[in-house]
């Protein structure tokens, strides 16, 4: 018990290596959270997107063809 | 090298005719200047002090106010594409208009020094080695700054954006800057930190003409 | 078409890496910490703060390598105009950027209980301080055009610049602080180090590095990602 508590307490250092070490964790996960978040995100947009598009295709496959003059 | 000069007297004669400008630089460096004894207290051996780092400091963020516009107008009127397409190098434009506003804020500066100087106290056997360094300094901060105001250009908020980008590259000119007069003032050699001043210089007039080139270029891509 | 010319072959190479890479990441990170908390000794003079090395030094590590290989990355794209090194370089930035923040609060955290304040003007972090505001500028270089081109052909220009301007920036605080400071201020990190705190400084560096190497990879392929969808998106809106 002693033990365990010594090596929290870190030397009476406490207050600052466990604040690093928890801070280095944060951001190296936050970090990976985030970009996998935004991956998934984008990923389903584009599933959904594509899967529009093929629809859209398949009902009017003319559409391509009436697009001048948008393009600047 | 006549192109050079044309650019030169071309940018010259717009300044002068909103000669303005450059005087607002000058203000804003001797109003901001003067802002300092009301911040820290009127006391002659703190002012003393801190003289060469206010200076230095103030005419880097006049520096920076004229920034914007040095590229600017010309991006929007076209003349810069003209510009790219002349015979004359971009990388020598670039110098020409770094010329043109070192001239006309740089040297402003210079000669508004002495003023701040005696408002603050300094030890006027320092005078001859702020206005040296500043000589040297003040071309640095027009070549550094004419990069951050080419990247800018067409950009979403691009005159906030220039002193994010050019405000850290400018730290080794203030360190050199402030550490000439500083040591002139201590007595000893100021001259360790005007050659690296001087270096720096040499350094930037070869980096920022190609990397000002590259990023007009990506600019009116 | 060339700037979407291999996103399918990178995205296959990337998933079939990403496993092992991960798992080699998760691995050196996890036996770092391990021996960095509970193998290494405790410092003479700093005693157990000085654990605080153990994510601060790596940290430092990475803020630096990131912004040479975005640095590196930005040449390639500017010289081959390859499509992939933008990504690499949009990718790496806020990373980069990250570890910069993770160095300079571990350095405060660090250096109240050595120096008795939570921040020295110490030539080291004075640096990585610069160093975290160009991660700064090059973002929002980065995000600051409509065109997303042209963020990235600014920003790789910003990022050469930056690292011509490095070891000058290094110097000159190197030069500043030196002048200011008593040479006898301890110092973060001392010049030897004993080995049994070396093996867990560079494991646990390995560790950070592969975690880089995982990141990077996931975001350059949400990155692909985004400008497929850009491009469909432009695509609706030029068949509308």
């Amino acid at each position: 018990m002693t033990e365990i508590a010594a090596f929290f307490d870190m030397g009476g250092y406490a207050a600052f290596v466990w604040p690093s070490l928890g801070l280095t964790l944060v951001i190296m996960l936050g970090l990976l959270l985030q970009t996998l978040r935004q991956l998934r995100v984008r990923q389903r947009r584009l599933a959904d997107l594509e899967a529009q598009g093929a629809q859209r295709f398949r009902r009017q496959p003319g559409a391509q063809t009436s697009t001048t003059g948008r393009q600047s | 090298m006549s192109g050079l000069v044309l650019i030169v007297g071309r940018d010259l004669r717009l300044a002068l005719r909103q000669s303005a400008d450059a005087w607002l630089a000058v203000l804003f460096f001797v109003l901001t200047g003067a802002l300092f004894p009301f911040g820290i207290g009127p006391e002659p051996s703190l002012l003393k002090l801190i003289a060469p780092g206010v200076i230095w400091v103030v005419a880097l963020l006049a520096v920076l106010l004229s920034l914007e516009r040095l590229f600017l107008a010309d991006y929007e009127d076209g003349s810069l594409e003209q510009l790219l397409l002349s015979p004359l190098p971009l990388e020598l434009a670039i110098l020409g208009k770094v010329l043109a506003h070192w001239l006309t804020t740089g040297l402003p500066l210079i000669a508004a020094a002495p003023l701040l100087a005696v408002l603050f106290n300094m030890d006027m056997a320092g005078l001859g080695v702020l206005l040296l360094a500043m000589l040297l300094g003040t071309p640095i901060l027009s070549l550094i700054g004419a990069i951050g105001a080419a990247l800018t250009l067409g950009a979403r908020r691009g005159g906030v954006l220039i002193p994010l980008l050019v405000l850290p590259l400018y730290i080794p000119a203030l360190i050199f800057g402030v550490g000439a007069t500083d040591a002139a003032l201590a007595g000893l050699s100021a001259r360790p930190d005007l050659m690296l001043l001087a270096a720096l210089l040499l350094v930037m007039l070869v980096i920022t003409p190609l990397a000002g080139a590259a990023a007009l270029r990506q600019a009116l891509e | 078409m060339h700037r979407f010319a291999n996103p399918a072959r990178f995205t296959r190479i990337a998933d079939r890496v990403l496993p092992f890479v991960a798992v080699a990441a998760l691995a050196s990170l996890g036996i770092g910490f391990y021996l960095a908390l509970f193998v290494a000794p405790g410092d003479y003079q700093q005693g157990e703060s000085v654990r605080i090395m153990y994510v601060h030094v790596p940290s430092a590590w990475m803020a630096m390598f990131i912004y040479v290989a975005i640095a590196v990355a930005s040449a390639v794209a500017l010289v081959w105009r390859h499509p992939l090194a933008d990504l690499a370089a949009k990718a790496s930035a806020p990373i980069g950027a990250g570890f910069a923040f993770l160095t300079l609060a571990t350095g405060s955290l660090w250096g109240r209980p050595m120096w008795g304040t939570w921040w020295e003007w110490d030539g080291r972090l004075t640096s990585m301080l610069i160093l975290f505001f160009l991660y700064l500028g090059h973002i929002a270089l980065m995000h600051a055009f409509e065109d997303q081109q042209r963020g990235y052909r600014a920003a790789a220009v910003l990022a050469l610049v930056g690292v011509i301007n490095i070891p000058i920036i290094k110097f000159s605080v190197d030069w500043w602080s030196t002048l200011h400071q008593p040479a006898s201020v301890l110092r973060l990190d001392g010049p030897t180090i004993h080995a049994s705190m070396l093996w867990p400084l560079l494991i646990t560096a390995l560790g950070f590095k592969l975690y880089y190497l995982v990141l990077v990879l996931l975001r350059i392929k949400s990155e692909l990602i985004a400008a497929r969808l850009r491009a469909l998106d432009l695509a609706k809106l030029s068949a509308t």
